[in-house]
């Protein structure tokens, strides 16, 4: 079956592609993509104007909590929340229970994947067994059951040795190794970032160093090893620095932004509402200094990815003291909406610029098809709709979590539509009105 | 006493609280301190009566919720709520980060469903009154919550100084210790520099939050800068176990760096006052000469204390409005 997505604007930066194209979608594959192609027995899918034709998003950080912890989110729920947000594929974290450091936990997932059949689905093992920084996890039978990198993410790895041994092994599978970048001893039990606000609140602080040594520490160690090193949800100024310095000295290092990290700072812990549990996360909101040197690196290219680190939790888990909530906010269905109108209609970045953050270079650094919409390339697409009015409710998401900072918010720029191999899996009918033959809305 | 209130309202620009609750300082305004603190005036009068009871909160039921240990703070309470007529009840929970009970949202549901008509809270978690303010109808009254705010506590200080210096305003105020850790320090500097104070405030740098500048204090290590010409000094409590912290080397290295000495006080104001918010060690953030000498003002804080809560509860309750609709 053919499908002629007809007369959009086509922004795929891998072929240096950005104007008014036709794709012609064979099956689960891109067949073509070129101006006046012909219809031939293909549905043909009217693009309206304003509207834009991606390679389809990649979230390479995030938590589906499953197996373990199915009442804050499941793999079905979590996809699903993924193809509403604008994202084909996401790469999952290891920290569920059990640990993902097993192939056996591996293939749980890429079935549970299969059956709920929406967004695709790329494991990430575990460094460690249990991921408690003892042994290494066995990660040649990870990745033979598909995991795509490695970390222990939620915590850093737990020595200065251990992370050079999984850059070394990893290595040896051309695997990256993603890491969680703090010094333990520095952020202690703090809940917050160390600053202005968490000192008017009476909340502990970690400061940006604690994770600007992590990030100095595993560059250090990549440049040892000569494999490749991911800096995850980078957060401080001084980490920027060191990722700088590091791609300067050609280390193999790269690193993520979280959208929260580039539009919020820890005035958010005091105001709108004092103590508001969904803004705590780890790294923490940093002071401005911090945020707008996260919008200095994505605009300079320092960044090389927009990565959510969704991560989501019950409201009852949510609904206690500051200091006793657990870390981390959904981002799946914000992400796009956030980049949109903090990135491109801030003029920070052009269109282009957000496709590789998003698609491009999440597909590199984790070496998994997408990133482009060449002949051959999976039918992964994500529309996006750059001046459609976005209302954020919590309480519409269709994570099972709502834990967003940004209930209410309204944004402009947002997602028209999903494909993941060839298939419409998400349709905003605010956005596609024009769409021929509306396809199921999953 | 009723009158007596109603002439107090009248020489104060406002006469109620804006907020139903008492979170924290940072949400009045001078003048709702300035009304504080002169419906305390007529407070202390009744604790001087042979029978020191009224009836401003006679049928309404004040619930002392306290989840921390604390003596001094929930007695002051418990006896300002008697002095105004209020059925009280005390109910101390024993919390511990292994233990996992109830959620304090539960527990103050439940509460709740009772209909007290004030929850006075104390908690080892900064916000917890934030959390209980937006779950229930009652009053919250902030009895200390973590490291973020212990507003009586700075109402009896500043009640406390305005009795022996009449006003705050252009007063050097000296606070001294773990400014760090300090419920204290924070609601202290809120309303002093609300007041027009000249605060500064002096600790090791590892004691010191984060952008303290950005409260509008002056900061420094050197106690002696500290204390030149001070009109009022306040000595914070150093917890020893701070000490595993890596915060000081030894309490008798903070004693000779920190502590408050017959010596270093006579670089101060002669009229200088020696506050101390309590429990004290001393040896270490002050000298027992220091302590019990004749600048010490602490125990009248503790007196004060009574008589500063009767006029946040009173207040709370509708002050003269409630009484007038009674």
């Amino acid at each position: 079956m053919k499908t002629l997505l007809k007369g959009g604007r086509v922004v795929d930066p891998a072929n240096r592609i950005d104007g008014t194209r036709d794709v012609l979608i064979d099956g689960d594959r891109i067949a073509r993509v070129g101006t006046d192609l012909p219809a031939d027995g293909a549905n043909v899918i009217e693009i309206p104007d304003g509207l834009v034709i991606c390679p389809g998003f990649i979230d390479m950080h995030v938590h589906l909590r499953e197996p373990g912890q199915e009442h804050k989110e499941t793999i079905a729920t979590g996809t699903a929340a993924a193809v509403a947000g604008g994202f084909t594929a996401v790469a999952c974290m290891p920290n569920t229970n059990p640990v993902n450091d097993d192939a056996n936990v591996t293939t749980y997932i890429l079935d549970k994947a299969r059956e709920a059949n929406l967004a695709r689905v790329y494991p990430i093992g575990a460094i460690s067994r249990g991921s408690n920084g003892e042994l290494l996890a066995d990660i040649g039978d990870l990745r033979k059951a598909g995991c795509v990198a490695i970390t222990d993410d939620g915590h850093p790895t737990k020595t200065a040795l251990l992370l050079r041994r999984a850059l070394e092994y990893a290595g040896m599978f051309g695997i990256p190794v993603i890491e969680h970048c703090e010094d333990p001893s520095l952020k202690g039990d703090a809940v917050a970032h160390e600053g202005y606000y968490a000192a008017s609140l009476g909340l502990r602080g970690m400061p940006g160093a604690a994770e600007a040594l992590g990030v100095e520490r595993g560059i250090l160690l990549a440049e040892l090893t000569g494999s490749a090193f991911h800096v995850a949800h980078m957060s401080a100024r001084a980490s920027l620095r060191a990722v700088r310095k590091g791609k300067d000295a050609r280390v193999r290092v790269t690193c993520e932004v979280a959208p929260h990290h580039f539009t919020l700072t820890d005035e958010a812990l005091a105001t709108p509402l004092a103590y508001d549990t969904n803004t705590k996360m780890n790294p923490p909101l940093r002071e401005a200094a911090d945020r707008d040197a996260m919008l200095d690196g994505i605009s300079d290219g320092s960044v090389d990815a927009i990565a959510t680190d969704h991560a989501p939790h019950h409201y009852d888990e949510k609904k206690v003291e500051y200091d006793r909530a657990p870390f981390g906010i959904v981002g799946l269905e914000t992400a796009v909406p956030l980049s949109l109108d903090r990135l491109v209609h801030t003029g920070r970045i052009r269109l282009s610029r957000m496709v590789e953050l998003l698609s491009v270079n999440p597909a590199r650094i984790l070496n998994v098809p997408g990133g482009t919409l060449s002949e051959g390339a999976p039918a992964d697409i994500t529309i996006v709709a750059p001046d459609l009015k976005v209302r954020i409710e919590a309480a519409r998401l269709r994570s099972r979590s709502k834990n967003t900072p940004f209930d209410g918010w309204e944004l402009r720029g947002g997602v028209a539509a999903t494909f993941v191999g060839g298939r419409p899996l998400y349709v905003n009918a605010d956005a596609m009105l024009a769409l021929g033959t509306t396809p199921g809305v999953v | 006493m009723s009158a007596t209130v109603h002439d107090v309202d009248r020489q104060t620009a406002v006469t109620s609280l804006r907020s139903k609750d008492l979170l924290g300082i940072s949400e009045l305004t001078p003048e709702e301190i300035t009304l504080i603190l002169d419906t305390a005036d007529v407070m202390t009068e009744i604790a001087s009566r042979p029978i020191k009871k009224v009836p401003a909160l006679r049928g309404k039921t004040v619930v002392n919720l306290f989840f921390e240990p604390s003596t001094r703070t929930r007695t002051s309470f418990e006896i300002a709520e008697k002095r105004l007529s209020a059925d009280t009840l005390n109910i101390a929970i024993a919390t511990s980060s292994v233990v996992k009970g109830e959620t304090l949202a539960d527990t103050a549901l439940n509460l709740e469903a009772m209909r007290p008509d004030m929850i006075v809270l104390r908690h080892s978690s900064s916000g917890a009154c934030h959390l209980l303010s937006r779950i229930c109808k009652s009053a919250i009254v902030n009895a200390g919550d973590g490291m973020h705010e212990h507003p009586t506590q700075a109402l009896l200080d500043a009640f406390t100084i305005r009795e022996r210096k009449r006003q705050l305003k252009g007063l050097k105020v000296a606070i001294i210790g773990d400014l760090l850790h300090s419920r204290v320090l924070r609601s202290n500097i809120l309303l002093l520099t609300k007041m027009g104070a000249d605060v500064w405030v002096c600790g090791p740098p590892t004691l010191m939050p984060a952008d303290i500048r950005r409260f509008g204090v002056t900061a420094t290590s050197s106690v002696d800068a500290a204390v030149k010409d001070a009109d009022v000094i306040m000595l914070l409590r150093i917890q020893l176990e701070r000490m595993e912290g890596a915060f000081f080397p030894s309490l008798r290295e903070y004693f000779n760096v920190f502590g408050m000495t017959e010596a270093r006080l006579t670089l101060a104001r002669p009229d200088v006052m020696i506050m101390h918010p309590g429990p004290m060690n001393r040896g270490v953030e002050i000298a027992s000469e220091v302590a019990d000498g004749p600048y010490s003002v602490i125990l009248d804080q503790v007196a004060n204390g009574v008589a500063v809560r009767m006029a946040v509860l009173y207040l709370l309750a509708g002050g003269a409005n409630h009484e007038d609709a009674a």
